[in-house]
Order: structure tokens, then sequence, then C-alpha cells
């Protein structure tokens, strides 16, 4: 009954009021065995229209757009193509009627190149003109990607790039982007948005899934709220506070975590000139930098500037040359295995969570496992670890593929929390989580800060690093600037750093 | 239509070998239909006979034995992802390393050790052929599939001409075998009046060993865990030089065991055809048997029955031996298939509703 009422709403209130509707969406519903995870559903997408579809982790804003999508089918409800009930069986069948996607996790080939990789959803055209295209589009958007480099290379941002592109090669009519601006400097989504905005004047639709409020704000004019599985606000989120959209998302209201000024002792980890041959990736020339007693370090930079590098290096899944490169509490660890770093007191939680941090086809008892056999493995730890992060999740022992990208984050930072470390690493801890599980994680860390342990957080996301850090360097090009006090620098003169402007030079203009 | 499961389906997973083998049975149906045999008797020869006596019996178990111990040890091989597909070369070089001991024995020594430093010999030979391949990835990025393999035609040769040439037997009329190999080597029979022998126990121990190194170390967990996802053991601090190194040994080592059993046992010398065959049979057998070892053991049983009822319908029905591969080869062929089911659902009806 909501859903309905809805729809009558949109018909009514929507600024494209008077265009015939590109796609109609009426009481869509699609259920996992018990959970109804899209619950009558019902939406209408005009041509140029941005369109945000806002909702916690799990609210069911991904199931809905697959089935858009062609991935997976609703159980009841009709889609409507041009005003055409239309059944979209497969991902090739949307792609055919103009529907692209950039998914929140790319479901690419490792071993292929950009090229290659455009080339099996494109088989009607040549590998040349794709790399002539990828080109073309790269300069035409600023989105800039050597077609022959291979995916293993890329990092998730520069991945990201990958598919914004696979979808604007194709012309699309309909959009869809999920949490596209999440790895993406300011000035990078600034430059999105732009790209957005030329599409969608030349009458594409789009349809935005995030849960960056300030995004949705600057980009759409229309956003559907969904909260477990249903409809529960359409509003012009201009007209509304990110306050106010944050709460209707959660339904309560959102206290905003922001690190207090803590106790900072004497340096806990210290890196001294490490360096790393490219070795496929980006070269890391000579850092140096320390993280202090209750200190949390941020480090900046946008996609692909040596992040996976430096937290290869910091985990020993890359060996330094030098022992001395890498010292925890004065002790040497530069050549130790992961292990050994581990008993040293070091804890890490990698960008990837299935498949580097954790492993989808284990149980959570075995993931556990996988970070504190190095120590010993406390019987309880992952039940322990799942009632104080809050980790949802059905049955007493699921496996890790089965949890939401927000509930396996938990768990995984609550794991080397659990660790209790002196010096914890983590890689992009809330890339692609819902506001309640960052704002768990951010606490969590805050308080193991304040606790003793000295934590670097590598992170392309500038609004994190201003909320929880103590001070931020940014990485470009395999090369560290000066750490400085986040209070004393702006987002903009980080993202000039992160687009590679030299500091002397800034401080110069200065 | 198929459709990916929340998590693997476990049902499935004992399911889909009882699945594989009923589609064989029915595909072997319909072969035989069209070769003009009939049917029923055919698949009675096939699956029942091997079952029929207990001469049957014991030789089922005889057949077992080598399948048992390379499969289980191809199972944990298998379950970190490193593809070791030179058993039968592992094999060969076990069987050479225990001839060698067997029949270069001093005489006179005491006889009591013979036989167990034979096996131990088998094992060290197997393990050498499987180090092989384990160095060339580890340091240059070799391909153990394609390395393994082709040791296994540089194994054959090395006993072609061992047999053939130095430890030719004088005796032979220029037949290529050994001489026989001496009593102290042999294994003792466990049921007298048939041929099973005691290899039937380091069989299940082996089974039982490996069976708790996968399930209940720490070896064994970063085993799992490489095959599953090997970034996130190396982050778990699981060396993957280390792992591929350790079970390319285990199962090199079981299968250098198996060929040593074999040649001290039903052989009890060294020719150019030692049944190295087994080593590829024991891929089915590995999978059959879930990547478990103790799962191996029960396919290796099922796929001695493709061996026995071979040879009994060979005899009975006057069928070429080789039907007996093309049982096996559908059997893993279904398996394959049947797999899917673990990680995918099939949808027969589609969505409804939508129109």
């Amino acid at each position: 009954m909501p859903g309905a009422a809805i729809a009558t709403t949109i018909d009514d209130t929507a600024p494209f009021a008077g265009v015939e509707p590109l796609l109609t969406l009426h009481r869509v519903t699609k259920a996992f065995g018990p959970v109804r995870a899209v619950d009558d559903v019902s939406l209408v997408l005009r041509p140029g229209e941005k369109h945000a579809l806002l909702g916690e982790n799990g609210a069911g804003k991904s199931t809905l757009v697959k089935m858009i999508y062609g991935v997976l089918q609703p159980d009841s409800g009709a889609i409507r193509l041009d005003g055409r009930p239309m059944r979209i069986d497969s991902p090739s069948m949307a792609r055919l009627q103009g529907i692209g996607m950039v998914f929140q996790h790319f479901s690419t080939f490792e071993a292929l190149s950009v090229a290659e990789n455009l080339a099996v959803v494109l088989p009607d055209r040549s590998l040349r003109a794709i790399r002539r295209d990828v080109r073309r589009i790269g300069e035409e958007y600023g989105l800039g990607i050597e077609p022959d480099r291979r995916l293993a290379d890329l990092s998730a941002g520069e991945r990201q790039r990958v598919e914004i592109i696979r979808c604007l090669l194709q012309d699309p009519r309909l959009l869809i982007m999920d949490e596209p601006t999440s790895v993406l400097t300011p000035q990078e989504a600034s430059a999105l948005f732009i790209v957005l905005d030329r599409l969608a004047a030349g009458g594409c639709a789009i349809l935005y899934i995030s849960h960056r409020l300030d995004d949705v704000r600057a980009l759409c004019s229309t956003a559907t709220v969904m909260r477990r599985g249903k409809v529960v606000a359409t509003c012009n989120p201009r007209e509304e506070t990110a306050a106010s959209l944050a709460e209707m998302m959660i339904g309560a209201t959102v206290q905003r975590p922001r690190k207090q000024a803590t106790y900072v002792g004497e340096p806990r980890l210290e890196v001294a000139d490490l360096r790393l041959s490219s070795g496929g990736g980006v070269p890391l020339n000579g850092l140096s930098f320390a993280a202090r007693r209750g200190e949390i370090l941020g480090i900046a930079g946008v996609a692909g500037e040596g992040q996976s590098e430096l937290f290869a290096a910091l985990s020993g899944e890359r060996l330094a040359a030098r022992h001395t490169a890498i010292r925890i509490d004065g002790r040497p660890v530069g050549t130790l295995s992961p292990t050994r770093r581990r008993r040293a007191g070091m804890a890490f939680a990698p960008e990837r969570r299935v498949g580097h941090s954790a492993i989808g086809d284990m149980r959570l008892s075995e993931n556990f496992r996988l970070t504190h056999h190095a120590t010993g493995v406390r019987r309880g730890g992952a039940q322990a670890v799942r009632d104080s992060f809050d980790v949802r999740a059905e049955g007493r022992d699921p496996f890790a593929a089965a949890l939401s990208g927000g509930n396996l984050q938990k768990f995984v930072i609550g794991r080397e929390i659990a660790r209790d470390p002196a010096v914890l690493i983590v890689e992009q801890p809330t890339w692609g989580v819902d506001a309640g599980a960052a704002a768990t994680i951010h606490a969590a860390l805050m308080e193991l800060a304040a606790s003793g342990a000295a934590i670097v957080v590598i992170s392309q996301d500038l609004d994190e690093i201003f909320a929880i850090c103590d001070r931020v360097a940014v990485l470009h090009r395999g090369t560290l600037s000066d750490p400085r006090e986040t209070g004393t620098v702006t987002a903009e003169g980080l993202g000039l750093l992160m687009g590679g402007v030299d500091m002397a030079a800034l401080v110069e203009a200065r | 239509m198929l459709e990916r499961r929340v998590a693997p389906s476990p049902l499935m997973a004992v399911l889909s070998p009882v699945i594989a083998v009923a589609l064989t049975i029915l595909a072997g149906f319909a072969l035989f239909a069209a070769l003009g045999k009939d049917p029923v008797k055919a698949m009675e020869i096939y699956f029942l006979s091997p079952f029929a006596d207990a001469y049957n019996r014991s030789e089922l178990l005889v057949k077992a034995i080598p399948l048992a111990l390379i499969g289980s040890g191809l199972a944990i091989c298998f379950r970190a992802g490193v593809f070791n597909i030179g058993a039968p070369g592992q094999y060969t070089l076990g069987a050479i390393f225990a001839g060698g001991v067997a029949l270069h024995a001093p005489e006179g020594a005491p006889m009591i050790w013979l036989l167990p430093l034979c096996l131990g010999a088998g094992f060290v030979g197997g393990m050498l052929w499987g180090w092989i391949p384990a160095i060339l990835r580890v340091s240059t990025g070799a391909n153990v599939i394609l390395v393994s393999l082709m040791l296994t035609y540089v194994a054959q040769l090395l006993l072609d001409w061992l047999v053939r040439g130095a430890w030719a037997d004088p005796l032979a009329f220029g037949f290529p075998k050994t001489a026989t190999f001496p009593d102290g080597a042999l294994m003792p029979i466990l049921l007298p009046g048939t041929r099973l022998h005691w290899g039937v126990v380091v069989a299940v121990v082996a089974a039982l060993l490996l069976a708790w190194m996968l399930a209940r170390t720490r070896r064994g967990f970063g085993i799992r865990a490489m095959g599953l996802a090997p970034k996130a053991a190396s982050f778990a601090g699981f060396s993957e030089a280390g792992t591929i190194t350790y079970v390319m040994l285990v199962s090199g080592g079981l299968a250098g065991l198996a060929g040593a059993v074999e040649v001290t046992s039903t052989l009890q010398q060294l020719q150019p055809d030692i049944a190295a065959g087994y080593g590829f049979a024991a891929i089915i057998v590995a999978f059959l048997g879930r990547l478990n070892p103790l799962g191996a053991l029960v396919a290796a049983l099922a796929l001695a029955v493709t061996y026995i009822g071979g040879e009994n319908a060979q005899i009975l029905l006057k069928l070429p031996k080789n039907a007996a591969f093309v049982f096996q080869g559908m059997l893993l062929f279904f398996l394959l298939a049947c797999d899917t089911l673990i990680h995918y659902r099939l949808r027969l009806r589609r969505a409804t509703g939508a129109t």
C-alpha cells in the first residue's frame, strides 16, 4: 500500500512530470528465503533525470538495481521500459535495452587487459577500436586509463574507471551507478558529476546509489530512500539536510564521531626509507614516517598511487630489502613474514574483504583463525567479535560470503582489534560500507588508539581521514608527503597534493 | 537456468558423487545398447560381479590400494589449488627406488628390514620427483601441471632404460624385466588364499593421517586457505612457496609409496608396464572423494569396481579393456558437472508475475 501511494506521488510531483517515463517499477518484490530484500517497491525514472537511491547496506538497493539490470528476476511486480512491460532476463539484455551499470564490486577478468575486458562485453567491436575509444573517453571525461594494462595490476579506483568507461562505450539511456565516488578525490568526484550532468543533459537517466549524502545533494534532484526493503520516503535531497536524509535512511538520528585529541606518546611504528621495486605495481621510493602511541595517522591518496604496495610492505606480504626499514617499538621487522610481524604486535586489515582479509567459503570461526593462529586462537573468539561489533548474520557460524559488506568489514576490523595490537594498519576500512557500520568501525579505531596503539589508516576517503586521523600524509606515485596535523590542512589542499602538486611548490605559493 | 547459492550446499557436496555415479550407469546403459550388447547383463558384470565372491572382493581391495594411496595424497594437493597431475611419474620413481633397494640388497643381510627400506625408498623417490615441479614453480613460476605431466614421460623412459639395461635380468632371455625381488622385499599377505596384502593397512593409515593433518593442524589450515583464496592465505602468513612444496612432497611421496607397494606385492619385479595409469585414475579418485583423504578411500573402491568390472567384461563379453577407461572418463565428466550444483542451484521455473 505505501508503495502504491508513493508511485502516485512521484507521478504528481516529479520535476519531469510531463516527460514519458523511461523506466517504471510497479510494486516489485524479491525475497531470499524468509527475507524480503525488496518489498513492494515502485519507482519512476524519466529521461534526463538524476535519481538517487539512498539506504543503508542491506536496505535492498543492490537487489533492486540487480533486477533492473537483469541479474535477478522479481518474484512479483512489473518492470516497464518505455511504457511497455518488459522482462529483463540477463545483463546482456539490459545492455541491449540501453541500461548500463557501474558495480560497487567489479566483475572483471583479472588476467586480461583493460581493452580485452571491454571487448568481452562488446563483442562486435574490434580491439583496436576499443583502445581508441578508451583513450578518447578517458580524455573527454578525465578518466585516463591505459587500455593495455592488466586488470590484476589496477587498484579498486582504477577498476571503477574502467567500469565507467565500459558503460559510456555503450551509449546508455539509463546509467546505474553503485557507490561511484567512494574511491575518488574531491576534484575527481566533481569531474565525475560534470560527466554525469553532461550525460543527463543528453537525455540519459541516472540512478545513483550512494550513502554519501553530500554527493547526492550535489547531483540529484530526486531521491528514493529505502530501509529494510521498503521505500520509506521520496524527496528532493536539495531541500533536505544531510542529517535529515541520514535519519530517513537509518530511522534514528546519527552521531558522527570525531577524533578527540588523545595523549600522543613515543613512536610505535617507525618506517625509514622504505623502498619496494615495482613488481607489476607502483614502486615505493623511500618512504619515511612514524605512527606514535595514541595516534591515528592517515595516508591519503587517489587509487593506485602505491597504497596496496605500502600495505603489502607493512604487512609482510612483500618483504623490504632492509630489516631496519620497518620497526615496531624499536624492534626491526622489515624482513619478517606476516606471522612473525603479528607476533611482534602488528595487525592488518587490507582493502579487499573477500579473498584477502577474509575467505568467503570459510566459516567465521575459520576466518577468525586466519590472523589469530600466529599468537594462539582463543576459543569462541569469533563469537566474541560478532557480539561486540554487532555483526549481523544468520546461523551459528556462517560462511563469510553470506555476510553483507558492512557486517563482514565489522568482523574483520573486530578480529584485528581483538588481537590487541601495538600497531594496526588498515586500508580503506569503510569502503562500500553503510553509515552505521562505518560509525562502529571509526569508533572502534579511535578507542584502540586511545588505549595506546598506533594506527595507520590508508584511505582514499577524505571525510574519513578528517573524521578520525590526528595527522595526514599524502601518497602520490609511491612518494609520501610530510605528515601534517589534520586540523591545519583543508580538503582542497590535500586534493592538490593527491593530484600531484609538489609540496614545496605549495608552500612557496603561500 | 543456474542461480548462485548464497553459501555452498553441504547436501549437494555429498549428493553430487551419487548423482554422477547414477548418470554414469545410465550413460553406460545407452552405450552398451548402442554397441548391441545386452545392457542389463553388461551392467551386471561391470558393477555387480566385482562383489560376487570372496576372490573378486579381495581383488577389489588390491586394486583400491594404490588408488587410495595416490588419491588421498592428490586430494590435499588439489585442496591447496596445486594441480599435480604427474602422479604416474612419481609412482614410477617410487617403484624404481623400491626395486633398486630390493635388487641390490646384500645377500645374508637381515631380511626383516628390507621391506620397510623398500617402502621408505619408494616414498623418497616419489617425493623427489614431486619436488622438481615444486622447485621450478617456486623459483621460476613454471606451471605445475605441465612440468609434473612431462616428468611422467621422463620417469617412464627411465624405467624402460633400467629394465632393458643395467637392471635387466640376465636369465630373462632378453625380456625387459628385472629379477624377481627377494622374499624379504615382498609384502606379506593379509588374507591367506587371496592376493590381499598389508598395503591395505598402509593405505588406510595414510588416509587417516592426511585427514587429521588437513582438519586439525596449522599446516592443513594453510592448505585449505590457499586453495580457497591464495592472497588471503599469504596475508594470513601461510607462505605460498612453503605450501606448494609441502603438498608436492607429500602427494609425490604417497604416489611413490603406492608404486613401491605395487611392485613389492602384485608384480614382485620391475618391468616396463607397472600400471602407472593408476596415477591418472587417482585424479578421479581425489575428486570423487570430495578432495578429502577419507573420501578418497571410498572413491578408490568405486574406481576399483570399474577396473575389476572391466576385466570381467573383457573375459565374459569380449569387450575391449578400454571400456573401463570410458567409464572412468564418464564418471569424472559427470562428477565435475554435478559439482556445479554445490555452488549453484537449478531453477527450472522462470521468474513469475513479471508480465
